[in-house]
């Protein structure tokens, strides 16, 4: 008797899993920069747009595919044509790939997390040079928020050339963090059932009660005002076309495998249009959702610089010209510079270049994404607020919840194919091979926590998954629609769930998401040709800044690999099938 | 005479303290800024109290226990409030070196903020910086302990899971084999009675016929 597929304890676990993968840290640290690069309010028409044409339907069609064949990645196209099963080993290399660097976020995130429960916050104050006159020369001319994010967390080296050792205290935050998602994957959909009902409704929480913190914080709504107000004529910016369908792309997590895992742990007859819709409804809203926090912390932090940035300059001007201390306030300062400059003109010219022209604009106009929007601009607020411990926990918390959410789909997406290949489940238990993968990763990923280790993360991040997810999809979507036949998978759905498909679903799988499609891969692809030589940005710590610098070949050599690893898999994978079919056709020939 | 000694002293004064005079110090109090509403004014009652204080400090060095608070002399009082001051020796001719003066202020700092209601960056002494507070390094860091805790509580858990999830395999395992001793014993038993075995024919994937299966219900119960 075979074994029962292991199935979602109820459908709100498959939704949930879904919602706290697609969910990630890419809705809280890049959607924000995307609206703010893009024309603020007028952002969300073009996103929209991506979402109904893009992310819906092909968002339905791995849902539908994982549900149908019930099976992992691999499994499932080798189902739909034994030619594509390489479209599963590329997910699976790409999976991997993500699970290798991904998790070392959540190692930042608890460390911060660890160094929240102090007074005062470590990354508030600089600490004191060798002989306590002063602060410390890297902290000074950089910001204490960013030296603790440089020299504490990642003790980063001036290049990638310059290695380093293994950090201690990140590996052990990495060998946690792996440690935590393999309890939470331990026992497959039983535990990760589970656990998803955290990971999916713990960080609405934190959002939440971010929002109400983020609206009542004082100059909160400059950010507001700012950011949302629509600027349409970035509307006819082919960019911000193309960098609203990447993000409704990569933000739902197309292509990885993960998908396809967990519909396949579904009931047949679950309704999975139904659910496409809602993770990506959901998906989306949590984007703008952040935003909106993201926005009012920005609007705070801008304010509070600004206003330090006024009363840095009526400190130099009071002191300069002993003025009564209080005198000078934002508002009569520039009557008061307009009258110093006239009466003590030789003073005021030697006192000028110091006097910074303090802007709200600029303060705001700084855009920041990825890692440095999370782990500086951020931090930097928090370390405003009062009570910053509270808010600094609850914070990290909260991104140490999107990290193992989207954790548990990736690594669902490499265990799936997994434990469904018959020769492996025959041999190991389910825990011994999460336990291998999961050593695997933490192992490699120990590169991560390196002095350099922040260059490579960021190749990683940068070149990993993108291309290859776009030829992955591609191809999904012209295997299903035309190798194994519009026609045959709809009538397949329909006998699985009940319901016939819309002609808009049929539309959208045919013709409109694969061209989609192909205009993102050669835009990406051209940009990659047109830039030339590969840069990065290194952190220079005698000035306190980051700096650009060229990648030396051997890196440009392990980006090329990581692009080829998962993209050959399928026409490898094709032509292997093929030379075996043929052998096994000789074969049988020559018996007959 | 008496006018012209006056007019002497306080010329002599004059020459002592002065703004970039040798051993003389500027400083700087930003009264509103630390106090806000509370701020008291600047007065030569205040400036009375500074001079004590600095006499004080002085005082605390060897060698010049004997600093008398006439010996502390201030000039060119601003609206800032900002002035100058020097200490000068009882013969009240030259100022004291301004190294003594500096190690006897910052040596007693926060006695002289604590009677202004001020602190380092309010109350300026420029020239002598003053010693930042080294932060609080407790011997073992908060970090580890938290960190500590929780990776134990997660190996404890991991353990759990895999030790219930061993227990649950070995009972699978057992249950086959109970399952295929029941079965024996049916047979045993039904080939006693008329050499057909009934019970197995249910278990090896017969189709049961839910219409007999009510016709039990019909027969009223004991």
């Amino acid at each position: 008797m075979e074994k029962a597929r292991p199935l979602w304890a109820n459908p709100l676990q498959f939704v949930f899993a879904c919602i706290s993968y697609a969910v990630g840290l890419g809705n809280v640290w890049r959607f924000p920069y995307l609206c703010q690069m893009y024309g603020g309010g007028s952002f969300l028409v073009p996103y929209i747009i991506m979402l109904i044409v893009e992310g819906m339907p092909l968002l339905y069609l791995e849902l539908a595919v994982g549900q149908r064949m019930r099976q992992g990645s691999i499994g499932a196209w080798r189902t739909i044509s034994p030619y594509l099963s390489g479209v599963g080993v590329a997910s699976v290399v790409v999976s991997f790939f993500l699970s290798m660097y991904y998790n070392v976020i959540n190692a930042w995130a608890f460390w911060y997390l660890f160094h929240s429960f102090q007074d005062p916050l470590p990354w508030s104050v600089c600490p004191l040079n060798g002989n306590h006159t002063g602060y410390d020369e890297e902290c000074e001319k950089a910001s204490s928020t960013q030296y603790f994010w440089y020299r504490k967390t990642l003790n980063i080296s001036p290049s990638l050339q310059e290695n380093g050792g293994v950090q201690w205290e990140p590996a052990l935050c990495l060998l946690l963090a792996w440690l935590v998602v393999y309890l939470c994957i331990l026992r497959g959909t039983e535990s990760t059932g589970k656990v998803v009902y955290f990971t999916a409704s713990l960080p609405y929480c934190v959002l939440i009660i971010y929002l109400i913190r983020g609206l009542t914080l004082h100059g909160a709504t400059n950010g507001l005002m700012y950011m949302f107000t629509p600027k349409m004529e970035q509307l006819a910016n082919p960019k911000a076309w193309i960098n609203a369908a990447t993000q409704i792309f990569f933000s739902l997590g197309l292509g990885f495998g993960s998908l396809i895992a967990f519909a396949s742990y579904n009931e047949p007859s679950s309704n999975c249009q139904k659910h496409a819709i809602i993770v990506s409804l959901i998906n989306s809203f949590t984007s703008i959702f952040a935003s909106i926090v993201t926005f009012s912390i920005y609007g705070f932090k801008a304010t509070f610089n600004y206003e330090n940035c006024l009363k840095k300059v009526s400190l130099l001007l009071t002191n300069t010209f002993d003025l009564e201390d209080g005198f000078l306030t934002a508002s009569n300062l520039e009557q008061v510079k307009g009258y110093l400059a006239s009466a003590y003109p030789s003073k005021y010219s030697e006192v000028f270049p110091h006097i910074k022209n303090c802007s709200l604009e600029s303060e705001l106009d700084t855009a920041v994404q990825g890692t440095g929007l999370a782990f500086i601009v951020y931090t930097e607020a928090i370390k405003n607020m009062e009570v910053s411990q509270l808010w600094s926990v609850l914070y990290f918390f909260m991104l140490l919840m999107l990290g193992i959410g989207s954790m548990l789909g990736n690594t669902a997406a490499i265990l799936t194919p997994l434990t469904d290949s018959k020769i492996i489940s025959s041999h190991l238990p389910k825990e011994a091979i999460s336990g291998l993968v999961c050593l695997v990763n933490c192992a490699i990923g120990m590169v991560f926590t390196m002095e350099a280790g922040n260059y490579w993360f960021d190749i990683f991040n940068d070149y990993a998954a993108t291309l290859s997810l776009l030829l992955i999809v591609l191809v999904e979507t012209i295997a299903v629609c035309y190798v194994y036949g519009l026609r045959r998978f709809e009538s397949d759905l329909k006998a699985m769930t009940g319901r016939a498909v819309s002609w808009y679903w049929k539309v959208m799988w045919a013709g409109v998401s694969p061209l989609l499609i192909v205009s993102l891969f050669v835009f990406y692809l051209s940009d990659y040709i047109l830039t030339g030589t590969l840069k990065y940005q290194a952190w220079d710590a005698s000035q306190g800044q980051l700096v650009t610098k060229d990648y030396p070949g051997y890196a440009l050599a392990v980006i090329g690999l990581l692009v080829a690893s998962s993209t050959m898999c399928i026409p490898l994978v094709a032509l292997g099938t093929f030379v075996l079919h043929h052998l096994k056709r000789g074969d049988a020939a020559s018996v007959a | 005479m008496l006018w012209l000694l006056f007019f002497l002293v306080t010329a002599i004064h004059a020459e002592l303290c002065q703004p970039g005079a040798a051993n003389a110090f500027k400083v700087r109090l930003s009264i509103r800024t630390a106090l806000g509403d509370k701020a008291y004014a600047w007065d030569t009652s205040e400036e009375y109290l500074f001079k004590a204080m600095v006499a004080f400090s002085m005082r605390k060095v060897p060698n010049r226990e004997a600093t008398e608070i006439s010996h502390v002399l201030l000039c060119n009082v601003t609206q800032r409030v900002s002035f100058w001051f020097v200490v000068t020796d009882p013969s009240k001719n030259h100022t004291l070196p301004a190294v003594e003066v500096q190690t006897a202020i910052r040596m007693n700092k926060n006695r002289i903020n604590g009677a202004f209601f001020l602190n380092d960056q309010t109350l300026e002494f420029l020239k002598i910086p003053s010693t930042l507070a080294p932060p609080m390094d407790p011997s073992v860091p908060i970090w580890i302990i938290i960190f500590g805790v929780i990776f134990c509580i997660v190996i404890v858990a991991i353990t759990l899971l895999i030790l219930s999830g061993i227990r649950q395999r070995r009972r699978k395992n057992k249950e086959p084999s109970e399952v295929d001793d029941a079965e024996d014993k049916c047979e045993n038993m039904n080939t006693i009675e008329n050499g057909i075995p009934c019970d197995p024919l249910d278990m090896k994937g017969g189709h049961i016929n839910d219409a007999f299966m009510t016709e039990d219900e019909r027969l009223t119960p004991l």
